[in-house]
Order: C-alpha cells, then structure tokens, then sequence
C-alpha cells in the first residue's frame, strides 16, 4: 500500500513536472539562441584538413584540403505540427572546415521544444537571381562567398571540396568537385539545390529558451559524398564542376547529414 | 603718392573681381549647357530591358562608374582595365583580335563584345551565362585570363586608395564601398553607353536623311534576309543560336557550357550589328576579318549540323544564298549602322 502511494505521489511530481515543462515554461513571443554545428567527420573518424588520409569504397585513398558548403532556408518543426521558418535574409550560412568561426549555423527562435530541422544545402533559386544589393553578409561574392560563385555563368557555387588523391591523373594529383546549379534563370539546366530533413527526437530535441543556448550537434560524413547512392570515383571524376554528374555529387552529399546529439 | 598708389591698387581690385565674377559666370553657363542628361531611351528604340528601379542613374554613379571602367587597379596586377578590351574607338569592343589577350598577355577563347545599348539586353556574354548587367563585371574581373582579380581584393584597393573612398561616399551615401556599389556604378557607365545616333537612326527617326538607292536595296535585302535574327532596331533578337560554324579544335559548345542541354550545342548569342565598321573581326571567336568574309559564310559556308538554326535551312544546302549585288547592296546598308559619334562620345571616354 505503502509503495502505490509512494508510486503515486512520484508519478503525480513527474507527471506535473513535465506538464510545467511543455506549456507553462514556453513562452513563444520570446526568443532564444540556437546554434546548428556542423561536425565533419570521414566514416568513423574527425576530419583532419590536409592531414587525415581516407579511402573510398573505389579504394582511393584521399586527403582533403577544403571544404565548404552554403546552409540555407532554415526550418523547425514542433510537435504540434507548426513549422517555424528563421527569417530569410538571417538564414544563409557558409560552413567552412578549419575556420572555427563557421562550423556552425547561429540563429533565433521562439522558445520551444523541436522535433524538426529542415535546412537546404546550397542557396535557393530566388536569392541566386535577387539584386546585388540583396547579397550581403554570406552571399557577398568580395565577403564570405569569395569563391563559392561562379561569374561567369552567375550562381552561387554550393558545395565545394578540393583535396589530393594517387588516384587522380589530373594536375598536382588534385581532386575538386564544385557544385551548384539552381535550375536556370531563362532556360532550365541542374537543380542541385537539396532540401534535408532531420528527426531531432532520437538524439534529443533542443528545447529553447530566452538567455539560454542550445545547440544540435550534427555529424556530416563526408565519406558518403564518395559512398551512398552512387559510388564516386575519383580516377574517373577527378573535376566536376558545372557538369551533369555534379548531380550524382549532390545526390549523395545531400545525405550525410545525421543529428548526433542536442546540447540543452 | 600713397593715395595714388590706393586708387591704383583700388582700380585692380576691381578689375580682378569683374574678371572674376564673368569667370563664374561662364562656368556657370558651361555647367547647364553640359548639364547630365542622364539615361535616355532613343525614340525608335523600344522600352529597355534593365531594372532601373534598383540602380537609378545618377551623374555622381555613372562617373564613378567610368572611373572604375577605365582604372587598371582593378585586376592583379593593376596592367588591365575594363577599358583594355574594350575600347571607345572600336565601339567598345576590341579591334583586330580575334580572342583578347587579357593580363600576362594570355589569351582568352572568345571575341570580346562591343558594349552598347546593353540596356536592351536581357543576357550578357556569348553563351548568355550572365543575366544580369549588375553581376557581368564579375566575369572578367575573376577570369584568369583576363583580369585575375578576386572581388574580395578590389574592395580592398578601393577602399585603400586615396579617392575612392570620397567618390563612393558622393554616389552611393553611407553604403561606402561594397560590392553591390562596385557593380552598380559599372553597370551605370555601361548602360550609358547607348548608340542611336548612326545613319540609319536618323532616316528612321525623320531627321531630315534618307538612304542612298543602294543602301536601300540593301534594307530590302536585310529585311526579307537579315531581320528574323538581328531585328531591327537593336539588331539583336537576343536569342542563341548556331549559324553554321565549323567547330574548331577548341571545340566551344556556347551555351551548351550554361544549360548543359544538348540542344543548345554551339549556339551563340545573336550580336547586333551596330557599328560592324569598327568591331571587326566577327564571330564569337573573331574568326572573319571582314564583312565580305562573314557574309559569304552564310551564303556558302555554313555547317551543317543537328543544333543547326532552322532558318538557316530552309534551302536544300544549308545558308543564306546572297548573289554578288545582293551582298554590295548588303554592305552599303551595314554601313548606315555605324554611329561615329558613339565613337567619340567626350562622356564616354577616359576623363
């Protein structure tokens, strides 16, 4: 007897407690911070820039000398199915390996817990034809997109790796895949802008709140870019750039994104 | 003696302060004869295809904008300038190269292109990859056959440099030095750049001109041969198309390189006619020397091939067939599209 009400009256504590939790500690006019990292690793291991050696299933062994990547258009998702979209002009980021300044997306958002993250990898199609004035801060081609815009066929470059492979005949053994392709602006050509979608609940929603910081951890691995859908050759694609198989690039880099934990 | 000396010094006074004032005045006078006209859309042209919306001209811009055209400080090694490749005298393009030979005296694959009535375009380069005037400078800027110069690093020179800084502030107000006031001032010295004033303009417009019998036979002959691509008044319908030239070993697909789409294979963009006389040599890769050259292309030397433009093959060998007359006539009225004052447009030219 002594134990159901013991059972009872713990159960009655928690039960209220996360009552408190979900309703009355939101408070949605407010916002909080909300970091989005993106952790590059190759398999199992960190990614070493320019050290780390890594083999593909074509076994061709890699190094890796840059690598960059636009995130994009920023959603979350709560679980009463309401959607909350960051601002446009605050959401465009570029992930850079090595620079520890951007391997992170930072951005606000009404105080709440989120089972949802939508980003897109790239830029979307209306800010690669918008007005040059409308592409500061992240897209400003002199800024932060020196050399992740193509001039001569006007369009952001969204993702771009570079390193060294034996495996490559070309120059320096170099590799270098420089995606982009946002659909055309007169005639239709690639799309490879890519929309990801993330379940936050099995590493732990983030749970936002004023003054407070929260970050989703996400583990990006870029030995699927080579292995996934498609396998990647470097011996026979040492250079893509703007080029059908960038496609098949963007097809497989579009899934290695993976929501590894949430700092609360 | 001292009262003497007063009244002469007295007289010069005001001797200096006449002198001065008429000096005043006659810049004054200078200044509204002068006066910035600003962009004016010529009366048989059609509406321009800018967004003038976003970048409105101003005199304070479009000088800048000149300014930046002209300066070497632009590319790496401040040897090369907008205006190297593309000089007033040649319309704005650059006479006798066939490719244009841009910073370390490297060569480039492709003709440089007369800059004129670029208001009216709604794609820049040969294969269209631009859509925009405002990102086209971006192109030759970063291209490292031509200017090799990142954005990054010309904000910097500007910025660093003695007076930018106090001419940006002038045209643009507190936005400084950007990168969208960079390519906005190009593309307002660019859009300046408008050519109506050759022979044909002013027989079109009334001005008191007609055409000679020969050129207009030749209008004639323009008219049922010409026009369905180089329509008249830009000379231009803007579009890409293959006019039947053999590839070369360089094997330029055109705007295949910006669509990827097989069917765009060797396809150009169609460029206007204006001031031919200066802008030799023709093609996209500069291959004809002359308009006799060119035309004769059409008439018996055009390719056939699957992205062939069907106009070209309406008869049973491919081209346009032009007799010896025909082609004279041809010529005289090519000639009424030259516009030598474009040529030697002061507001145009290096200050």
């Amino acid at each position: 007897m002594k134990h159901i009400l013991y059972t009872a009256i713990i159960s009655l504590l928690i039960f209220s407690s996360c009552k408190k939790d979900n309703t009355n500690e939101y408070n949605s006019n407010n916002k909080g911070e909300l970091s989005i990292e993106f952790d590059n690793i190759v398999g199992g291991e960190n990614l070493a820039l320019n050290t780390g050696s890594y083999t593909n299933s074509s076994g061709e062994t890699y190094k890796i000398t840059t690598l960059k990547y636009f995130i994009s258009n920023i959603s979350l998702g709560k679980a009463d199915g309401t959607t909350y979209t960051v601002p446009q002009n605050d959401s465009y980021f570029l992930i850079e390996e090595g620079n520890e300044d951007a391997d992170h997306a930072s951005i606000e958002v009404p105080e709440g817990e989120y089972k949802t993250l939508t980003f897109m990898v790239g830029i979307d199609s209306l800010r690669n034809t918008k007005d040059v004035s409308e592409r500061t801060g992240a897209l400003d081609p002199a800024g932060t997109a020196n050399g992740m815009y193509w001039g001569w066929n006007s369009g952001y470059i969204f993702f771009k790796i570079e390193g060294t492979s034996t495996a490559s005949t070309a120059d320096g053994n170099m590799f270098m895949y420089h995606i982009g392709g946002f659909g055309g602006y007169s005639s239709s050509t690639i799309n490879n802008i890519k929309t990801v979608t993330l379940n936050l609940e099995p590493g732990g929603t983030p749970k936002v709140h004023q003054g407070k910081e929260t970050n989703i951890h996400l583990m990006v691995d870029i030995a699927k870019l080579f292995d996934n859908k498609s396998h990647i050759s470097i011996a026979e694609h040492a250079a893509v750039m703007f080029d059908a198989y960038s496609t098949t690039i963007a097809d497989n880099y579009a899934t290695m994104f993976r929501h590894d934990h949430t700092e609360n | 003696m001292i009262i003497q000396k007063t009244n002469v010094m007295t007289r010069k006074y005001w001797l200096s302060i006449i002198i001065l004032i008429s000096v005043i005045y006659a810049c004054n006078k200078d200044a509204i004869t002068e006066r910035f006209a600003g962009f004016q859309i010529p009366a048989n042209f059609p509406e321009p295809a800018y967004h003038f919306s976003t970048n409105e001209i101003t005199q304070n811009k479009f000088e800048l904008g000149r300014k930046l055209f002209y300066d070497p400080l632009l590319s790496r090694n401040s040897t090369i300038s907008c205006g190297s490749c593309h000089i007033q005298t040649s319309a704005f393009s650059h006479h006798g190269h066939n490719v244009s030979h841009g910073i370390d005296d490297k060569l480039g694959t492709r003709n440089a292109p007369a800059i004129m009535n670029l208001a009216w375009y709604n794609s820049f380069m040969w294969d269209g990859g631009v859509f925009d005037l405002d990102l086209q400078p971006v192109a030759p800027l970063t291209n490292h056959v031509e200017m090799d110069e990142t954005m990054e690093n010309v904000l910097k020179k500007l910025k660093a440099s003695a007076d930018y800084p106090s001419l940006f502030n002038k045209a643009f107000g507190e936005q400084g030095i950007t990168t969208a006031a960079v390519l906005k001032a190009l593309s307002q010295f660019m859009l300046m750049c408008v050519s109506s004033n050759a022979k044909y303009d002013s027989v079109k417009r009334g001005e008191g001109k007609a055409f000679t019998e020969e050129e207009q036979n030749g209008y004639k002959i323009f008219q049922h041969k010409c026009n369905s691509c180089h329509t008249e008044p830009l000379f231009t319908d803007n579009s890409f198309r293959n006019n039947g030239l053999t590839p070369t070993a360089l094997d330029d697909k055109g705007r295949q390189l910006v669509t990827l789409n097989d069917q765009d294979a060797y396809t150009f963009k169609v460029p206007s006619l204006r001031n031919l006389g200066y802008t030799a040599p023709y093609m996209h890769d500069g291959r004809f020397y002359t308009l006799d050259a060119a035309l004769e292309h059409y008439n018996s030397k055009v390719q056939q091939s699957a992205t062939l433009d069907p106009l070209l093959k309406k008869e049973t060998i491919p081209g346009i067939r032009l007799t010896d007359e025909e082609k004279k006539y041809l010529l005289a009225f090519l000639k009424t599209l030259d516009d030598p004052s474009f040529l030697k447009d002061k507001k145009l030219s290096e200050q």
